[in-house]
């Protein structure tokens, strides 16, 4: 799907010059977004100024702790966040020549499922246990292929088939609760691609299920990329899960992304306080053996934010610019961007 | 889970395992079988050897007790009351079933919009349900049964219009609790419009409690019916509802017991059986108790 206003044509400045020696078409690019939600003690500001750009058949790791905005964000993409008490204030998300935060709802209930599409963290959940899961399939053809009975039910069984379900047609008109976690992931994962979207947004997606179903549903996930050309969004906070899956990761904290980089660059060369001290939470399984250190403090509350950088009661680098300003971004490497005042390296 | 191979084939649907648990409950069993035969009877009632014409007199007779001839003996007319009852029941059951679905019909729809749509809507909408709650509804049937046309069609308004209110809030806060669930939300990142999410995903989960509703509002509306019948507001004469016939018998019932005895005894066994069969429907289909 070639973007005749955002597409490639990105030569203009030199940041974009630089973003784009990871080559590949921009599918989607958020701009500035802010999402808050207001609730009785203030309110929250859940994502802040958040920017990203995916490409074409990339996977973009979403990287952050609990409650650093990573699922509001994607929420806000494809405009799900509740409202109220949510409510997107400000930004932009380009898509397919569109800014989607100005679409009518009708509009962004046609790119919903068809041009992106979502997969969520519980798969025990996030099937109807009401009706049978080749419903659940041919409801999304109808939805927006137009298709007849017959036709949606083929080429719901074909993808069930595809996603690697044994007996497909048996599992079409079972319930979900017949099902393993895994094998729903599989349909959820099924559902979401019967359409070939453009993007993919996993949120979470093998935190409920076990480790070795895990990799699994990671190695089906690749594959379908690569066969479908889909641009995924990987939310997770588990950095295993980007190392081993994502082209390009970005570190979210307080609602903003703090660095983002290459995956392999990210992890030879982090440049951020938080996404080194993130790293240095994980264990390792070469190399020698240092303790574990656990990042101080807790994340900040998103409740009037102070000015300056949300990380500073816990980084053990701030100085007092970081208190009183946030930091712009900084290119420290190819297409290697870090939002801080610090020179830092691991 | 085990699951027998040809079950396996079509998926055991949790319909299926409801009914399933239902047919081992006795008391329900036995009340569902009665209630069938009940509804038999009286929907052939015109067509039945003995119970054909209920207005049939025969003066000369006058009130007999039970015998061969009229099991439930006649009325002062002479009139079978076995005919009657069965006849009765007709309206009766009618004036149940027929209230309960509008209830069923206006308080699902209000109450799923209510609860899905959420925040000043579902406010709104609550608030006019609170301001009709709080009037005495008994007062308003009587008020618009006396305004109105005392026909068999107001009844059913009247009755109906009085208990979608409970039915509304029932569903509202089962839409409330199911909107929650993730596949909500999932069917609304494929796209799914509002009316499809609502009327597919949301209100068959809220089925269950809603049909057990239904099964007690029949009951309460059979009784609501008798008691208007009673005072002379509902079923007009030549009509009769088991409410009038006991009404009838109440006047004479120091001479002729059975006249009241035995629309009340079915009246009674009718309510009885649909109790029962409500709350076996409830254990049937309480998903807390699906751990079998």
């Amino acid at each position: 799907m070639q973007n005749p206003l955002f597409g490639n044509d990105t030569m203009g400045t030199v940041m974009q010059a630089t973003a784009d020696e990871t080559g590949g078409i921009r599918v989607l690019e958020v701009e500035d977004l802010h999402t808050i939600f207001d609730t009785e003690d203030g309110v929250v500001r859940a994502v802040d100024g958040l920017s990203f750009v995916l490409r074409q058949g990339r996977t973009l790791g979403l990287v952050g702790e609990s409650g650093s905005g990573k699922s509001v964000a994607n929420l806000s993409i494809l405009r799900l966040v509740p409202q109220p008490p949510g409510r997107i204030v400000s930004g932009r998300i380009r898509f397919g020549g569109m800014d989607l935060l100005a679409l009518p709802e009708s509009k962004m209930r046609a790119i919903r499922g068809k041009r992106i599409s979502m997969i969520f963290q519980d798969p025990m959940t996030s099937l109807n246990p009401y009706l049978r899961v080749g419903r659940q399939l041919t409801e999304v053809l109808e939805q927006h292929e137009r298709m007849g009975r017959s036709a949606a039910r083929a080429r719901a069984i074909d993808m069930l088939a595809r996603v690697g379900i044994p007996e497909p047609a048996v599992r079409f008109d079972g319930y979900p609760h017949e099902m393993s976690g895994g094998m729903r992931q599989r349909v959820m994962i099924a559902m979401a691609l019967l359409c070939k979207p453009e993007i993919l947004i996993a949120d979470e997606p093998t935190t409920a299920l076990d480790v070795t179903v895990q990799a699994q549903i990671l190695d089906l996930m690749r594959d379908l990329r690569q066969e479908y050309g889909t641009a995924v969004v990987l939310i997770t906070h588990d950095l295993g899960i980007v190392a081993g899956t994502a082209d390009e990761v970005a570190v979210m904290y307080a609602g903003r992304i703090v660095e983002q980089a290459p995956t392999a660059e990210l992890f030879a060369n982090p440049r951020h306080p938080y996404t080194l001290a993130l790293l240095r939470s994980l264990p390792r399984l070469t190399g020698e053996r240092d303790r574990l250190v656990p990042i101080p403090g807790r994340p900040p509350r998103l409740i009037d934010p102070a000015s300056g950088c949300p990380f500073v009661p816990r980084c053990a680098h701030a100085q007092d610019v970081c208190r009183r300003e946030y930091p712009a971004g900084r290119n420290v490497g190819p297409a290697h961007d870090v939002h801080c005042w610090v020179d830092v390296t691991g | 889970m085990q699951t027998s191979a040809v079950e396996a084939e079509r998926g055991t649907s949790l319909w299926r395992d409801a009914w399933r648990r239902l047919r081992r409950n006795r008391m329900a069993v036995v009340s569902g079988s009665f209630l069938l035969l009940l509804g038999v009877v009286t929907l052939l009632a015109p067509v039945l050897p003995g119970m054909s014409d209920p207005e049939l007199q025969n003066l000369e007779l006058g009130a007999t007790s039970p015998s061969f001839a009229h099991p439930f003996g006649t009325d002062i007319l002479g009139r079978d009351l076995l005919a009657r009852v069965a006849h009765g029941g007709r309206i009766s059951i009618l004036v149940g079933l027929v209230a309960t679905l509008v209830s069923f019909a206006v308080g699902v729809g209000y109450g799923a919009a209510a609860g899905y749509f959420g925040g000043r809507v579902d406010n709104w909408m609550m608030r006019f349900v609170d301001v009709l709650y709080s009037l005495p509804y008994m007062f308003l049937v009587i008020l618009l049964m006396v305004y109105f046309s005392r026909s068999i069609v107001m009844l059913f308004v009247a009755l109906g219009l009085v208990q979608w209110l409970t039915m509304a809030r029932i569903v509202r806060g089962q839409v409330l609790s199911i909107k929650q669930n993730e596949y909500v939300e999932a069917a609304r990142s494929m796209g799914t419009g509002h009316f499809a999410i609502i009327f597919r995903h949301v209100v068959p989960n809220t089925l269950g409690p809603i049909i057990v509703y239904a099964t007690l509002t029949v009951p309460a509306v059979m009784l609501q019916e008798a008691f208007l019948s009673f005072l002379g507001l509902g079923v007009q004469p030549p009509q009769a509802s088991w409410g009038t016939l006991v009404n009838d018998g109440a006047r004479v019932i120091a001479f002729f017991p059975w006249l009241s005895l035995f629309p009340g005894l079915a009246l009674a066994l009718t309510l009885f059986c649909l109790n029962f069969l409500g709350d076996g429907l409830r254990d049937a289909l309480d998903p807390h108790l699906r751990h079998d």
